[in-house]
């Protein structure tokens, strides 16, 4: 208890009705009685709303008046309002971390509002155990990091020279890294692109003006070898002919891509009159298709007990080259064989539409029955009619889905992020951050994310763009301070923090056998200290003294 | 281009104006952001819970209203229109148009007082009319900015020049009745529209009952009758009798995929009707539900995952097929005409509650703005996009994002948001 002999401490109560949110519910006038009995309260008050401009210049005014030097608003989440009580004292001198939240809304009058004594009694509980806590703060600093204003784009597919192309217009110097010797990607091996059956090479336009940009430098056939550093900070060393170039940069975006699956051993797939779709928009591209009845099974490969996903642009992709077969022959005969025809939306729906009119037949068949087989002959059983509808055909073609690339491992391990379990890249939050690493600074769009077609791998690569100017447009970037920090002397190496830590914030050093914090990209959420055997690790803000001292006050001890 | 702008407007508060306003700010450029309601926050705050994680949609959205508001490069404008616009890409002049709140929004706390004695009871469209409000009032409990707003419509002072009283127990002398309407111009660089959709109104449907049947109901009511801040609290029953329902059915692709009404597909539908029916039997184990679809349409990511874990968790059974019509009993229980596939025979099927996922369609008053903007709409009166940059509309340095351009879900929203945000930025740091 070392702040309480050091310094005289001086805690200020602020109680909120938050209008009838808690006033309806809990005594606040009670509450506020209690807390100036608690130890080193000094002041306490009530109002209507905290957060409203009145509220907080009665914080402000109060810090001044009484001296405090922590405090107290008891109220609704940290989540919403912490920042702004945060700032409230920072802007009278105060330490914000000397600041301390306490829910009684959300895990208090919300959920008690049926039983408002027993609520009145658990915010004191509450109440108390935050002084307890307060007492026991220390004052903490954000740390502040220089920013280098480039970014470095993995992947020279449309998404990646997409992305490059947006942050060099906004004139942010970006380098671009791709494996082949060639930029496009996917997009090179395609006919014509949906919905609007666009020639793939008007799109691969892109990579002239991707080449041809100032702030723009390729690397290709070049490699990541490694990764290091932080939001803002990294270090980044490319392999290209041998050679090493190192590139330093504030952000980095994944447009890796994917790949299709091999139609190998799948409805004995020949490569000449069974092939995949693939294959089929080269054969389109040279205008070498040659047959009356054509046929295409969907979902081969997915939608199974070993691909469970559905490759989202198959669907499409089955369309488009259907479409392009019936206008070059209205008397071409072409089947799709489909689980669920997937055309969300405005556009793609209108395209099926367009599709069905054109003649082209569409036949559902069940997982559990597929399609079989024969000389010259395919057969499919059908729900809506019950029986098994056979019909001839010389061309077959396979709709194979997108699978993760092989390296992608790799390069997860480089960035230090998460992959899913089909293998592509998990973003931060699959609702509010689809483009976002949980670890700072690392971005993602394209097929690399999620099977995405070229208007949804543009989309997303304009999203990672924008994501990412948001770090590199900053001078300085302030990082939290409530961080994570290890005691040499308890620590023992056994890296059980390393491996738990979502954000890769701790490594080895090696010289002294213990683990180190990378402050910078700690974000202070207390697994490591959790899970430490030892207890080496200090989680600032939320050290073990002050979670005792509130679990020790709410048993009754002192 | 010497003469750029370095500011953009938004115009929509819900998630996407959100969205692409942070992603602005916080790229350093200063954000005018237009919002029509008295609260940012739009379709999104209306949602109980969202797939593929069941997160609560208010609990990780708030945080991105209190972020808006707070920003210091966002100025936000409630009750805000655009009026008219002229100039050129890169330096647009933009008429704005704003609604007296008759509240004044630096007095105004929140504090609830004067929405506890105004005698008014008005339909709440925040909660699709299944309770009321006042005529003072805030759009929601943690609406953005957290202030009240008199609804001229139904305040008695405008409608009989009688009553104030909000204006005597307003300690806080907040309440303004001389404020007037007031028109601005703002001069940006650039301009992100994402004023998103408006649902379609099944009333039209005779033949599903909705509106007649009151055990028939809307995918969006239903959104509202499980959500704890909504008018049940959280206590689902059904409207007729107060039962707690046990047999469910969805019916997908109401008002869309149907050449009469909309022909184009709502995208959610599939997976926001399995999320419903995933939450009604966390409220009760006991519930069975029936989702009857088309096509089930679930290519994004993790949601064929989330579909069998509603058939093996959650007692979901999907029914492939159309529902020809809804009949009711006498005790109002719905009964659901359809086709049986397997057998090919047409079958009936009682339930106690019947949810219609209706489709989104284009927002009411999107054909004017599209004039007033000079952008062109596609055949079903969504935005026109540009084919392969989705964010691009038919006019140079005005952007589109979230469903005003075509139905989608919350994080492709999300990523149309940051996009336009990045197609402005270009625009903005081009000069």
């Amino acid at each position: 208890m070392k702040n309480m002999s050091e310094e005289d401490i001086r805690i200020g109560v602020f109680i909120c009705h938050c209008g009838t949110n808690i006033g309806g519910v809990l005594d606040i006038p009670e509450l506020e009685k209690y807390a100036k009995t608690l130890p080193n309260v000094v002041y306490s008050d009530a109002n209507l709303y905290t957060c409203s401009e009145v509220g907080l210049s009665e914080i402000r005014e109060n810090i001044k008046e009484h001296d405090l030097n922590r405090v107290i608003v008891a109220s609704c989440s940290p989540r919403t309002h912490e920042p702004l009580f945060r700032s409230t004292c920072q802007e009278v001198g105060l330490n914000p971390y000397l600041f301390e939240m306490v829910n009684i809304r959300d895990q208090d009058s919300w959920v008690h509002m049926k039983e408002p004594e027993k609520g009145t009694e658990k915010a004191k509980d509450l109440i108390r155990m935050g002084v307890y806590k307060a007492a026991l703060l220390e004052s903490l600093e954000k740390i502040k990091v220089g920013v280098t204003p480039t970014a470095i784009v993995i992947g020279g597919g449309i998404a990646g020279m997409n992305a490059a192309l947006n942050l060099a217009n906004q004139k942010f110097k970006v380098s671009l890294i791709e494996k082949e010797s060639e930029l496009g990607g996917l997009l090179r091996q395609l006919n014509k692109v949906y919905p609007t059956n666009e020639d793939a090479s008007n799109l691969l336009k892109t990579r002239e003006l991707v080449e041809n940009h100032k702030k723009i430098d390729i690397y290709k056939s070049a490699g990541i070898e490694t990764i290091e550093g932080y939001v803002g900070n990294f270090d980044v060393v490319v392999l290209q002919d041998k050679k090493r170039i190192e590139i330093k940069t504030g952000a980095i975006i994944v447009a890796t891509g994917a790949n299709a699956l091999s139609p190998e051993g799948y409805y004995n797939y020949n490569g000449k009159t069974i092939i995949s779709q693939l294959e089929l928009e080269g054969l389109l591209k040279e205008d070498k298709i040659n047959a009356h009845n054509v046929t295409m099974i969907q979902c081969v490969g997915c939608r199974n007990e070993e691909r469970k996903y559905c490759s989202n642009i198959c669907c499409m992709t089955a369309l488009k080259n259907a479409i392009l077969i019936k206008e070059q022959n209205p008397d071409t005969n072409v089947t799709i064989i489909f689980r669920d025809i997937q055309t969300h939306g405005v556009t793609y729906e209108e395209y099926y539409r367009r599709a069905r009119e054109m003649g082209i037949l569409f036949i559902k068949y069940l997982p559990e029955k597929p399609p079989i087989m024969k000389k010259n002959r395919i057969e499919v059983y059908n729900d809506f009619m019950n029986q098994v509808i056979g019909f001839p055909y010389d061309l077959v073609v396979l709709s194979m889905p997108l699978i993760a690339n092989e390296d992608s491992e790799q390069l997860a391990k480089l960035l230090k992020v998460p992959l899913e379990k089909n293998g592509f890249f998990l973003e931060a939050h699959v609702k509010l951050r689809p483009v976002d690493f949980a670890t700072d600074g690392v971005f993602v769009c394209g097929s690399a994310h999620w099977p995405a077609d070229i208007a949804e791998s543009i989309s997303q690569s304009n999203a990672a763009a924008s994501r990412a100017s948001t770090i590199i447009s900053k001078e300085i970037i302030e990082v939290e301070g409530s961080t994570a920090e290890v005691n040499e002397n308890l620590c023992v190496g056994c890296e059980a923090c390393i491996k738990i830590c979502p954000y890769s914030a701790i490594s080895k050093d090696e010289d002294t056998d213990t683990v180190v914090v990378n402050k910078v990209v700690c974000k202070g959420c207390g697994v490591c200290g959790a899970s430490c055997p030892h207890n080496a690790i200090i989680i600032h803000h939320f050290t073990s003294d002050q979670i005792l001292a509130e679990i020790v006050t709410y048993g009754g001890g002192e | 281009m010497g003469q750029n702008i370095k500011k953009v407007m938004v115009i929509g508060g819900g998630i996407a104006g959100i969205q692409a306003s942070l992603d602005l700010a916080e790229r350093g450029i200063k954000v005018e952001l237009i919002e029509k309601s008295s609260c940012i926050g739009g379709r999104m705050a209306q949602l109980d819970k969202t797939f593929p994680t069941n997160d609560c949609s208010i609990c990780i959205l708030a945080p991105k209203l209190a972020e808006c508001v707070r920003h210091p490069n966002i100025t936000l404008h409630t009750l805000s229109e655009v009026k008219n616009l002229s100039g050129q890409p890169g330096n647009f002049n933009v008429k704005v148009f704003k609604k007296a709140r008759y509240v004044k929004e630096d007095e105004c706390i929140n504090c609830g007082t004067c929405v506890e004695k105004c005698p008014m009871r008005v339909d709440d469209e925040f909660d699709m009319k299944l309770r009321k409000r006042r005529a003072i009032y805030i759009d929601y409990v943690q609406g953005v900015p957290s202030i009240m707003t008199i609804d001229r419509e139904n305040c008695l002072l405008f409608t009989k020049n009688s009553c104030r009283i909000c204006e005597k127990v307003c300690e806080r002398e907040a309440i303004d009745f001389d404020q007037k309407d007031e028109e601005f111009e703002l001069n940006v660089g650039s301009i992100i529209v994402a004023t998103g959709y408006d649902i379609f109104d099944p009333s039209s449907l005779r033949s599903l009952g909705y509106g007649r049947y009151p055990n028939v109901v809307t995918a969006l009511e239903f959104e509202r009758l499980t959500c704890a801040s909504g008018p049940l609290g959280g206590h689902l029953e059904r409207p007729s009798d107060k039962n707690e329902p046990k047999k469910l059915a969805f019916v997908n692709c109401v008002g869309s995929r149907d050449i009469k009404n909309n022909p184009f597909c709502s995208s959610c539908c599939c997976m926001y009707t399995t999320k419903e029916a995933m939450i009604a039997y966390e409220h009760d184990n006991e519930i069975n539900t029936s989702i009857f679809y088309i096509d089930l349409r679930a290519a994004g990511k993790g949601f064929r995952e989330y579909i069998q874990r509603g058939k093996d968790q959650y007692s979901i059974k999907y029914i492939k097929g159309k529902v020809a019509k809804i009949l009711e009993d006498d005790q109002k229980n719905p009964l659901i005409v359809y086709e049986d596939i397997e057998t090919s025979q047409v079958k009936q099927l009682k339930f106690d509650l019947v949810i219609l996922a209706t489709t989104m369609i284009p927002k009411k008053g999107a054909e004017e703005l599209a004039q007033i903007l000079g952008i062109k709409m596609n055949d079903f009166n969504f935005y026109k996009a540009n084919s392969y940059q989705p964010q691009i509309s038919s006019k140079e340095g005005i952007f589109l994002c979230g469903a005003c351009r075509e139905p989608m879900d919350i994080p492709n929203s999300v990523i149309d948001a940051s996009g336009a945000a990045a197609k402005a930025a270009e625009i903005i740091m081009r000069g």
